[in-house]
């Protein structure tokens, strides 16, 4: 029996519990209504496969291939970077690092996800920036290749802490009926703790790779600028959220850029929804299959 | 304690000492476990029994802080030297854990699991030696059917078979079981006491159990542990009939446990 304190305590927390379904229902409704006026002017896929952006053009173009290329290039790129330095450190962490290494790593990753974008952002552009250009001998710096150098090590502790939360998941039994059968550590690491933790892990990926694509001070300070499909990964690219960040205040509320920026948000906004649908699907099957719903 | 001459030592305990962090878990434990024999350990929760069987196969290697001393001689090694080849120990020395705990894997690849990281590539041996396990431990007619399934589906019992089916495929020489049928439903602990005393014939047996009628239904000898001490230990039917020590005695009749 609830008295009327405890109704009223427990009407506060529903509504603090649902508010950010709120929000979240909010913000796709402006998304969808502030990119539609977009699509009356622009077929959607003159839009999406577009290979000029070219909005502050008279007449403007708004073809976003070359920023998806760059978002998609500097993200691989990334990827190539944080996955085996961050699976490589949650692999070192929970099975070889003795319990004082232990003590020192896990708190100093979780710094490292504590430094802010903006910090990682001046770090690339005046430290790694300058010093790539000299050692490749290259026209500018600031290019696809420092932006993912910059956001592989930016997305590492995201990737370490869900992979090592993953095979610390993994039962001891397990790991004790390896040993038991004459395995050593080497094979019960690679037969038996990483198949079972791979659901996890492959989360650990996902989410990692949601967080570098969704960054947008780091690679608007490092990423070079330029809207055109890229050649190299020594080329200066705009991926989709420095885009928005370095266009939406010059342009006008109401306009047709200002459209199409939104636009972009909305693409931006689903390709990460996607990536976490997926994550959450793969983390629940990683449950069952471990028995751990039973 | 009395010895038969006839029997072979497997394992010879001496002066065994065991410690986890402060806490002295073993105190100077002196045993002989024989060949082809099945030796129960009972004792109340927390004696040491547990610890002193997983010192037979190096497992409390993976506990940090924890030390061993004294001797502990397997076919003619002492175990508790630091630099004995672990893995060979273990590969000598199966073991059955609590609660069945098969890899989220197909029953098929549970037993060639073992197999293969022995070094064994030849696919044909793997599964002539699968379905050999299997029959041994007397589960091939239960899943000859559905070996590629998941071993996660089988029942509790089936899975506790599946693991020593798993044990028997390296082909250990003594086989560790801990309160193998702790989880287990009366019926599948039966079918698994039916087991032990099959295996018995080909291998050394050292069982762990809480159920002092289990360790006198399938034992030999029976060793009474309590807070770290062996109290005593002589043949199953001498323990529990004409045991030496009041303390044995008091236990076995429950007065305390």
């Amino acid at each position: 029996m609830y008295n009327g304190k405890e109704k009223f305590i427990k009407l506060i927390f529903t509504v603090l519990a649902f508010s950010s379904l709120l929000f979240l229902l909010g913000i796709i409704v402006v998304l969808f209504k502030e990119s539609f006026p977009i699509l009356k002017n622009i077929k959607i896929f003159d839009f999406i496969f577009g290979i000029h952006w070219y909005p502050t053009h008279e007449p403007p173009e708004y073809g976003i291939l070359p920023l998806i290329t760059a978002s998609f290039w500097v993200t691989l790129g990334a990827m190539i970077v944080c996955i085996p330095l961050g699976i490589g450190s949650a692999l070192y962490i929970n099975e070889l690092a003795s319990p004082r290494q232990k003590q020192i790593l896990k708190p100093t990753i979780e710094i490292l996800a504590g430094i802010p974008s903006i910090v990682f952002g001046f770090f690339g552009m005046l430290i790694v920036a300058p010093f790539l250009q000299n050692l490749f001998n290259i026209p500018t710096g600031l290019c696809a290749f420092t932006a993912s150098l910059v956001l592989g090590i930016m997305a590492i502790p995201t990737v370490t802490s869900l992979a090592e939360d993953a095979l610390s998941f993994v039962p001891k039994s397990f790991k004790e009926a390896s040993y038991a059968l004459g395995a050593n550590r080497w094979q019960t690491l690679v037969k038996v703790i990483i198949p079972a933790s791979m659901s996890g892990i492959s989360t650990s990926i996902i989410l990692g790779m949601s967080r570098i694509v969704g960054e947008t001070m780091t690679v608007l300070m490092v990423s070079g600028g330029s809207a055109i499909i890229p050649k190299s990964i020594f080329d200066p690219v705009r991926p989709m959220t420095s885009t928005i960040a370095a266009e939406m205040g010059e342009s006008a509320v109401g306009s047709e850029h200002y459209h199409a920026l939104f636009a972009i948000g909305l693409i931006l906004f689903l390709i990460t929804l996607i990536f976490n649908v997926i994550a959450e699907h793969i983390s629940k099957k990683h449950r069952v299959k471990l028995g751990l719903n039973r | 304690m009395s010895t038969d001459i006839k029997n072979k030592i497997k394992i010879q305990a001496e002066n065994v000492n065991f410690y986890y962090g402060k806490h002295h878990a073993i105190k100077n434990l002196n045993i002989n476990i024989y060949d082809n024999k099945v030796t129960a350990f009972i004792g109340p929760s927390g004696c040491g029994k547990s610890t002193f069987l997983r010192m037979l196969n190096k497992m409390n290697d993976l506990v940090p802080n924890t030390r061993a001393e004294g001797s502990l001689i397997f076919e003619g090694q002492n175990i508790l030297e630091k630099k004995i080849d672990v893995v060979s120990i273990r590969k000598k020395v199966g073991m059955v854990f609590q609660k069945p705990n098969p890899f989220p894997k197909s029953i098929y690849q549970n037993i060639a699991y073992g197999l293969e990281v022995n070094g064994i590539k030849d696919k044909n041996f793997i599964r002539e030696k699968v379905e050999d396990s299997l029959k041994k431990a007397a589960l091939w007619n239960e899943v000859k059917e559905r070996l590629h399934t998941s071993a996660l589906m089988l029942s509790g019992g089936q899975q506790q078979r599946l693991c020593i089916a798993r044990c028997l495929a390296v082909e250990p020489h003594v086989i560790l079981f801990d309160e193998p049928c702790a989880s287990l439903d009366p019926i599948s602990t039966a079918k698994v006491e039916e087991l032990i005393l099959e295996l018995k014939k080909y291998y050394t047996i050292v069982i762990v159990t809480h159920n002092m009628q289990q360790a006198a239904r399938v034992s030999d000898y029976t060793a009474f542990m309590y807070l770290g001490e062996l109290i005593e230990c002589d043949k199953t039917e001498v323990i529990f009939t004409i045991p030496k020590e009041e303390k044995t005695e008091q236990y076995l009749s429950g007065k305390f446990g």
